[in-house]
């Protein structure tokens, strides 16, 4: 029974892997790429979620009677987009920030701010 | 480079999980756009990092147990690829069945996209348009002046012989595949998303290599502005026509004599409305970072 789920396994170890990098890091944009990671494990779980064994990709062919599930296919394939554009906002965020205080370290934001 | 890799990495994933239009998406945003956009961000807050990491061994016992609950519960859910898992015997069932003689289309993926979730499919395109208003707001309303410091790696790659040429050679053929798979989503994997960024990746490339100068006096930020809200308008408008027929929004069955062709045009429609926006937005995205690490060289 155990193997079936390894899909599950790897999506927790790839988000895992994410939420670590978001903690620890105190680069601004490192957290953003843990954070991309993930997304991505979120990804990687629609997906494979959306998978049947021994079904093909969805769409229409002769002889063919099994289907993957398309709509998490729809939802992710939107959200791919969506994620780089919400992404985009960040990193801009990110580089005011850095024309603003002169670093992206959370740590000297921070000593910055109690400054003021 | 490596979130190239793990980007193109993951559309394989994707690939040998039969989600054909998902890898393409990922192929093109994860292994080309968003690359990109993290260089250029980092040429602009610099390359290294000071701090040494805080409190690992706190963090990391965290993300074990959160973890281990994870796992723990996973050993409820089903097996992988099993065909009667909870999500297979709602709705998507109805769509595999129905959505062939309902919408007249083989992509499935497209049907459920822009018929049955056009609504859905609206608010994406539209956070999309929300993020490039965003950052356009925050990366060029800045005075120019006060960009400290150089370094302008944007246009680092102009003296590349090699890959000028080869390039100039690729990017119109690159133009052409978005163009095919912008109008032949609805046979094979592919539609708006997907041709949009392919699209834009290749306009990126230009602007990589030529300099983004030369770039902008061939595909203007003014234009592109108007395209990218384009995109959107004619989305809706599609919806509010369907309106005019005296059917629902975003209903494109009376679009024509035949519900079928009716349908068929309305996908057409807010496909070309979404590749429209999408492609836009990510060229002006790219121009604002771009701009931005460029402006503080001249500043210099």
């Amino acid at each position: 029974m155990l193997p079936e789920l390894y899909n599950y396994w790897v999506v927790i170890v790839l988000m895992m892997i994410g939420f670590y990098i978001v903690i620890v890091q105190g680069n601004l944009i490192k957290k953003l790429i843990g954070l991309n990671i993930f997304q991505t494990s979120v990804f990687i779980f629609y997906i494979s979620v959306g998978k049947v064994a021994g079904g093909s990709a969805p769409i229409l062919a002769e002889g063919v009677s099994v289907y993957s599930n398309p709509l998490p296919h729809v939802l992710i394939l939107t959200a791919i987009v969506v994620g780089i554009a919400t992404m985009a906002v960040a990193l801009a965020l990110v580089v005011r920030i850095k024309n603003a205080y002169g670093t992206v370290e959370e740590e000297e934001l921070q000593e910055r701010d109690l400054r003021c | 480079m490596l979130a190239g890799i793990y980007g193109l990495l993951s559309a394989s994933f994707f690939v040998s999980m039969d989600a054909v239009d998902v890898a393409f998406t990922e192929a093109a945003v994860g292994a080309g756009v968003f690359p990109l956009l993290m260089l250029t961000a980092l040429t602009v807050t610099g390359r290294f990092e000071q701090t040494a990491h805080r409190r690992p061994r706190a963090a990391f016992f965290l993300v074990l147990v959160t973890g281990a609950l994870m796992i723990l519960g996973t050993l409820d859910m089903p097996a992988f690829g099993s065909p009667d898992a909870p999500a297979h015997t709602h709705v998507a069932a109805r769509y595999i069945q129905l959505s062939p003689t309902e919408i007249g289309i083989p992509n499935m993926v497209t049907s459920v996209l822009a018929d049955y979730r056009a609504f859905d499919t609206l608010g994406e395109v539209v956070v999309v348009f929300t993020a490039v208003v965003g950052v356009l707001i925050l990366l060029t309303s800045v005075d120019q002046r006060q960009r400290p410091s150089p370094a302008n790696a944007v246009e680092t790659m102009r003296g590349h012989m090699i890959l000028r040429v080869v390039s100039k050679m690729l990017i119109p053929l690159i133009l052409l595949f978005a163009l095919y798979v912008q109008f032949h989503g609805e046979y094979g994997p592919g539609g708006g998303f997907q041709a949009g960024v392919i699209f834009a990746a290749a306009i990126i490339l230009y602007a990589m290599l030529f300099g983004l100068a030369k770039a902008e006096a061939a595909i203007k930020p003014s234009i592109l502005r108007l395209l990218a809200a384009f995109g959107v308008l004619l989305y809706g408008g599609v919806g509010v026509v369907s309106f005019l027929t005296g059917v629902n929004y975003l209903d494109y069955s009376r679009l024509a004599a035949d519900p079928v062709t009716g349908r068929h045009i309305g996908i057409l429609g807010i496909e070309l409305g979404v590749g429209i926006t999408v492609a836009a937005a990510m060229i002006l995205i790219f121009y604002a970072f771009a701009g931005y690490a460029a402006g503080r060289a001249e500043a210099e």
